[in-house]
């Protein structure tokens, strides 16, 4: 934590900005707290989620074929319990760290039940848990990233804390993997380290996370009902970022279909598939903070947009007849920029235009949007693939991509962006 | 509370996790010790030459009983597989071999993570020559003749709990070194139709005798198919439902697979048959258990296969016309392959 709090202090006074002034620029000390939960907490989860393919087929010698077959219920309930976490966050006048907490040590408590759990049925249902306790957690700590910064620092802040949340998560298959090899095929070990991890995660939330309402709430403002939740919907600049990001989420395309379709398309060799979604990561990982302060500058909107241009580029690049060998990186520095300008980017964009009383509801919602179009995406794009093979449905991705770009931009929310 | 006591709290729970944490890895790192150690009334297992071809009826296998010899490559007499192993220092998660040619599928420790990767071996165990896998290792099979060698990997899922796995199959003509990566390159009919679907998944490739023909599971849509593939056409056809990790009999005219029975448990859904390829005729073998392996015919009479054992897994035989009963024939040992 005080290396992530000295770098990043470091980097934002290293940054003298012209005319912006003699403004605060440190990230607060709430966000590097959350931005080290999560670190913490994606190490433990990414321990498990590594380790688990050959936990399952060489440790106990079970065939995980038709083991995502639930995905889609999973999918639908994680949503629900999405947007059930960011309404009781807001009830109450700010209980967003006891939710999200309660989140965290859901999945935490699911590490020692991967012990005991030895057949599929109830390895899925622990791993369902533990994504319920995620899907609960998201909104309620988007809100308090965004409740704890500035309006006119709030991208950096979420560059920040995704940029923390994926160096974790780069590392938990590190970790994962040391600890396998120092007890050769030792899986209890890679679980029991696994939940100590996420403990720590747990009480770094508890003893370093304010708690109560992170901004003094207006007396007057809207109590947080579930009616007052879905009325959000009535303003139209949030109305019109849900659409949108709904609208763009509809084009796009899952890591594991892009991954697929670099390998197919530019002849990747079968070691390093495994190592495509590292490249995501870590040029997201590069690109979080940096994108996130040229959004704060330039208009969070504009940011948003400008990513999925990266998306509609990577798209490109796949279909394009070019096979050079730096195709591969230029696609993953794509879909990396991608993720660092609209992952982070659009909580901040949304926290613009939902009160501060309302905030974790309106931050599930968007969410919540964008994860069933995003499903619903897979869902059609591997309709398409089967009906007129990996090309036409890549073409027709990028295609719906342009057109949900040029709605978006017709679209735009006119709300005062915060100036910088 | 003050920053102070905070901190405190924090670091004394860091001092009992951290305990915690280093007990569980220690304990299985000392698990892991007691496995270098042979463990009494264990196979006798001495280290020696090892031919796939020439040196009699034998049958080489996976050997998983502790000690120094833990996952190396074994024989031992083919009329008894509990006899005196003979190992042969080449470590192999799984492995088949036919007409003095071998693959095995071998772990590659890598700074962060295993690679996987299929080796061909000749009569003498030597390399001749290596293929990436892209996933953990599930099946293996060499052709009757040699020149054709096949495997199945599973590919896991990377995001955030992430559940899907997929699998891979390839094939590699040992004599030109050529490898289909997938069996997806192949054109699939499905009764009678061309069929393309993005969730298609191939495993478990068994190869006749003439060098072109191959059987295998299809999978698509939450059901399982026999195809029947073509290595000249490079093509597949469904020929049967509901049969996975099919094994054709020597003399061709039937598979030896694991059916999915109704009414068994989700953990535990196979159910060992035999399929009359003329005929279309099942016959349920007499092994009660669920079994998850591809099996292996002995002989035309015949089957062997693994079941979980206490030291990973065991070797069973069962008669293949369903009379009979199941035996176990050796404790400690997967992967068998019966050379001479």
């Amino acid at each position: 934590m005080y290396v992530a709090d000295s770098r990043a202090t470091a980097s934002a006074a290293g940054a003298v900005r012209p005319r912006a002034g003699r403004r605060r620029t440190a990230v607060a000390p709430t966000v590097l707290a959350l931005g080290t939960v999560s670190l913490i907490t994606d190490v433990s989860s990414e321990m498990v989620t590594a380790v688990l393919p050959l936990y399952l087929v060489a440790g106990l010698g079970l065939s995980p074929l038709g083991f995502g077959l639930l995905d889609g219920v999973y999918n639908g309930v994680s949503a629900l319990v999405r947007l059930a976490g960011g309404h009781l966050a807001d009830r109450g006048g700010g209980r967003h760290k006891w939710v999200a907490g309660a989140g965290y040590a859901l999945s935490a408590a699911c590490k020692p039940l991967l012990l005991v759990a030895q057949t599929l049925t109830p390895i899925g249902l622990v791993l369902a848990v533990d994504r319920t306790g995620k899907g609960l957690r998201t909104a309620p700590r988007d809100a308090l990233i965004s409740l704890s910064s500035t309006p006119e620092t709030r991208g950096r802040a979420f560059g920040v804390h995704r940029a923390m949340d994926t160096a974790g998560a780069l590392l938990g298959p590190l970790v994962a993997f040391l600890v396998l090899r120092a007890t050769v095929d030792g899986y209890d070990a890679v679980f029991t380290v696994s939940f100590c991890v996420a403990v720590v995660g747990v009480l770094v939330l508890v003893l370093f996370v304010p708690g109560g309402a992170a901004a003094p709430l207006d007396r007057s403002a809207t109590p947080a009902t579930l009616r007052a939740a879905f009325a959000l919907l009535r303003r139209r600049d949030l109305r019109r970022i849900t659409v949108c990001a709904l609208l763009l989420g509809l084009a796009t395309v899952s890591d594991s279909f892009v991954y697929l379709l670099l390998q197919r398309r530019l002849g990747v060799p079968d070691r390093w598939f495994a190592l495509l979604p590292l490249g995501t990561a870590a040029a997201f990982l590069l690109l979080a903070v940096p994108l996130g302060r040229v959004a704060d500058r330039v208009g969070r909107w504009r940011m948003f947009l400008g990513g999925h241009l990266a998306l509609l580029l990577a798209y490109g690049l796949l279909l394009s007849s070019w096979h050079g060998p730096a195709l591969p990186y230029a696609v993953l520095l794509l879909h990396g920029a991608f993720y660092a300008a609209t992952d982070g980017v659009l909580m901040a964009a949304a926290a613009d235009s939902v009160p501060p009383e309302l905030r974790s509801s309106g931050l599930a919602l968007v969410q919540t949007g964008q994860a069933v179009a995003r499903f619903t995406c897979s869902l059609s794009f591997g309709a398409a693939w089967t009906a007129w093979g990996d090309r036409a449905a890549l073409t027709g991705s990028a295609v719906a991509l342009a057109l949900c770009g040029l709605i978006a931009l017709a679209l735009r929310p006119i709300a005062p962006e915060s100036p910088a | 509370m003050t920053l102070r006591s905070r901190v405190l709290i924090l670091v004394s729970a860091l001092v009992v996790l951290v305990a915690v944490a280093a007990a569980s890895v220690l304990h299985a790192a000392a698990r892991a010790d007691r496995r270098e150690q042979a463990g009494p009334g264990g196979p006798r297992i001495a280290a020696g030459r090892l031919a796939l071809a020439g040196g009699g009826p034998r049958v080489v296998f996976r050997n998983m009983a502790w000690g120094p010899h833990r996952d190396e490559l074994v024989s031992a007499p083919a009329d008894d597989p509990s006899g005196p192993r003979t190992a042969s220092g080449v470590k192999c998660l799984r492995f088949y071999a036919a007409s003095g040619t071998g693959v095995c599928l071998q772990a590659v420790h890598g700074p962060v993570r295993d690679t996987y990767r299929a080796v061909i071996l000749d009569t003498r165990l030597k390399e001749r020559a290596r293929y990436d896998v892209p996933g953990i290792p599930s099946r293996a099979r060499v052709s009757p003749s040699g020149r054709f060698a096949a495997w199945t990997a599973f590919v896991g899922g990377d995001s955030y709990a992430g559940t899907a796995f997929s699998t891979r199959a390839a094939i590699a003509d040992t004599r030109t070194g050529r490898l289909t990566p997938t069996l997806e390159a192949y054109r699939t009919v499905k009764d009678g139709r061309p069929y393309r679907a993005a969730d298609v998944n191939f495993w478990g490739v068994t190869f006749a005798a003439d060098d072109r023909t191959f059987y295998a599971t299809m999978a698509t849509h939450g059901s399982t198919y026999l195809v029947r593939g073509d290595l000249r056409t490079r093509t597949l056809t469904t020929l049967h439902p509901n049969v996975e990790c099919p094994s054709l009999s020597p003399d061709g005219t039937r598979i030896a697979y694991k059916k999915r029975v109704k009414g068994a448990p989700e953990d535990a859904p196979w159910h060992l048959y035999v399929l009359n390829l003329s005929t279309g005729h099942e016959t349920a073998l007499a092994e009660p258990r669920s079994v998850d392996d591809q099996l292996v015919w002995r002989d035309n009479r015949t089957l062997v296969y693994a079941l979980p054992g206490d030291y990973g897994a065991d070797l069973y035989t069962v008669p293949a016309d369903g009379t009979g009963k199941a035996h176990r024939v050796a404790t400690a040992a997967v992967s068998p392959a019966y050379v001479d």
